[in-house]
């Protein structure tokens, strides 16, 4: 094939994706973590295998409901988290994994977010079912327009989805257009992830 | 001789020679030229004039333009001069609803009251956002919805159109599901209360007979492009009599309806375009439905939790639309890419978008089939053969596509 819509990497983990779970192979595991919904499109259950004593993954299986760079990215982040500690899981973002993808369209940045929610929610209940609360990340996201509550992670969806600047995020969130007191907030927020995803600063 | 090589899922199909031989299943997005339409080009390629110049060489260009003209009438059954060429099949339906909105005191075509358009809610995007534009400047739409099958429930739309409707603009065919719509009766509700009537005819014509005359519609749209002829062109049928009004302006083109010169090699393949589909098109839509039957009934027998979208019984012979529970769009279609098949999907990641197709969204389907759809829109290149294959590699990539999924396999 000639022009492939994506990289050559993308396309060999799209093409022969590495550590699928199967339902007749049997893998034990002893976390598990799902995000998504069918209704979006995209859905991931990502399940783990961790030595108790160094918590540390030696081994994962995965499954997806998804698009090629869903399947892509959670393929690649499958083989980069083994031997990872738990913590190093919180550290990883999905520049991370676009790198090592050798990039996505920006359309399909979205889809590569999938596979490292679903880790952190797989480590996350790690630590709840082994009495290790104190470990968990907290993944409620903060409300930044307390008037039509927005959270952070809207926010951050909205840049995936193509928010490059305040009026664009006000436009898909409605955010701040209430009161407007958080319109300072939002604005850092706006730029942190737009940095975080796509390297950029807001664009007029 | 058929030349078969070893791909991922299994066999590989190639023509004679080296070539790696495409299957093209959809031809709803747009089909490859004639070759017949091709000669005519080629050999027109060298007329440069200005048809509106009267020297030779303008005159020349005219010729052409005229005669093309004549042939696109043939072909449905109207007078040359209700024939005029635009852009594209978008650009004609612009043309159509802008008329609504010219209301206004000085305009001589509709008195205010008359401002409502009435359309479908699974109308092509040129419609569908043209009319959201008119609506931001005042015009009052309706849009009526489909049924599960996708057709456009003829009850609600004797509901919507009333006295103050002005247009009523119903597609023929629908590009993603085939779905043949009831056009006769949209126009009798229409013409019964005065309302002028458009068929975006984009998918229907060169494909199922049609004419004019009989249907007694106003507006007909017309795309060269999905019936074998270039890009970039297309016609609008104005029915004698009915009030217009350029899109375009600035121009005495087109007798005077649209601005711009003629873009004259692409009216030459339109022209031979129409001409060729009023000779194939009948034994193709014979060759077609028959193919069109193997390929449902394989893929029916073959894999299991599928949902065909629409009714075959109003469908386009040459268009399929299928869903596979369990399985995204895009990755099917990108896999059955790899193995030379090119279908495409209403999908919402295939889109660009996050809304998966508007028109299975309004057909009710349960979600995890509008995430997993297939369009097969086949054409007059495809062959028994290339069914065959299909046929053969589908059910490995759904196979492998679920043993992923979250949801068809279960989660453990």
């Amino acid at each position: 094939m000639s022009s492939w819509l994506y990289s050559e990497k993308v396309k060999d983990h799209f093409m022969n994706p590495r550590n699928i779970m199967f339902d007749d192979e049997d893998f034990e595991y002893d976390a598990k973590g799902k995000v998504g919904n069918i209704k979006c499109g995209d859905e991931m259950v990502f399940y783990l295998k961790i030595d108790p004593d160094t918590l540390t993954i030696t081994d994962c299986r995965w499954k997806t409901f998804g698009c090629a760079s869903a399947i892509a990215s959670t393929s690649v982040l499958s083989e980069m988290i083994k031997g990872m500690t738990l913590e190093d899981i919180y550290n990883i973002s999905n520049v991370d994994i676009m790198n090592e993808l050798g990039g996505l369209p920006d359309n399909k940045v979205h889809c590569s977010v999938l596979g490292d929610k679903a880790l952190q929610e797989a480590v996350n209940n790690y630590y709840r079912g082994h009495g290790m609360e104190d470990k968990v990340h907290d993944t409620e996201s903060r409300i930044v327009c307390e008037c039509l509550n927005v959270s952070e992670e809207e926010i951050e969806f909205a840049v995936l989805e193509g928010a490059r600047n305040y009026y664009q995020l006000q436009e898909m969130t409605k955010i701040g257009t209430s009161c407007g007191k958080c319109e300072e907030d939002a604005r850092e927020r706006l730029a942190f992830y737009l940095d975080k995803h796509f390297g950029v600063k807001e664009i007029d | 001789m058929r030349v078969y090589i070893q791909g991922i899922t299994g066999i590989r199909f190639l023509s004679q020679g080296d070539t790696m031989h495409r299957i093209y299943f959809d031809h709803n997005a747009t089909t490859p030229l004639h070759p017949e339409v091709k000669s005519a080009i080629i050999e027109s390629i060298e007329v440069f004039g200005n048809p509106s110049s009267l020297h030779e060489d303008g005159r020349r260009a005219r010729i052409l333009i005229e005669t093309a003209r004549e042939k696109v009438a043939a072909l449905i059954n109207a007078d040359p001069e209700e024939i005029m060429f635009v852009g594209s099949g978008s650009e004609a339906n612009n043309t159509v609803l802008s008329l609504v909105s010219c209301s206004g005191a000085r305009c001589s075509l509709h008195s205010p009251a008359d401002s409502d358009l009435v359309t479908s809610t699974i109308e092509h995007p040129c419609i569908l956002e043209t009319s959201k534009c008119l609506e931001n400047r005042g015009t009052n739409v309706w849009r009526v919805g489909v049924d599960s099958r996708g057709l456009i429930k003829m009850d609600d739309l004797e509901q919507a159109v009333s006295e103050n409707t002005s247009l009523v603009s119903i597609m023929m065919v629908n590009n993603e599901t085939g779905a043949i719509q009831d056009v006769e009766r949209a126009l009798e509700i229409a013409h019964a209360s005065g309302a002028f009537f458009h068929t975006d005819a984009v998918q229907a014509v060169g494909k199922l007979p049609l004419d004019v005359r009989k249907l007694n519609v106003d507006f007909l749209t017309i795309s060269a492009h999905k019936i074998y002829g270039p890009k970039g062109v297309g016609a609008l049928y104005v029915r004698k009599g009915t009030p217009f009004c350029p899109l375009i302006r600035g121009g005495h083109q087109e007798m005077g309806r649209r601005a711009g010169t003629e873009n004259t090699l692409g009216i030459v393949g339109l022209g031979r375009a129409v001409e060729l589909r009023a000779e194939e098109m009948d034994a193709e839509a014979e060759r077609l439905a028959e193919l069109n039957r193997v390929l449902r009934e394989g893929i029916e027998s073959r894999i299991e939790n599928i949902h065909f979208n629409g009714d075959p019984e109003h469908c386009l012979h040459s268009t399929l639309n299928v869903s596979f529970e369990g399985v995204e769009g895009e990755s099917l279609l990108l896999y059955l890419d790899y193995e030379g098949v090119e279908v495409s999907t209403g999908s919402a990641c295939a889109s660009g978008s996050l809304d998966p197709s508007h028109v299975l969204l309004e057909m009710n389907l349960p979600v995890e089939f509008t995430h997993g759809s297939l369009r097969m829109s086949m054409g007059r290149s495809t062959t028994r053969e290339e069914v065959d294959y299909v046929l053969e590699v589908l059910p490995g990539i759904v196979k492998k596509l679920r043993r992923m999924s979250t949801v068809y396999g279960g989660e453990r």
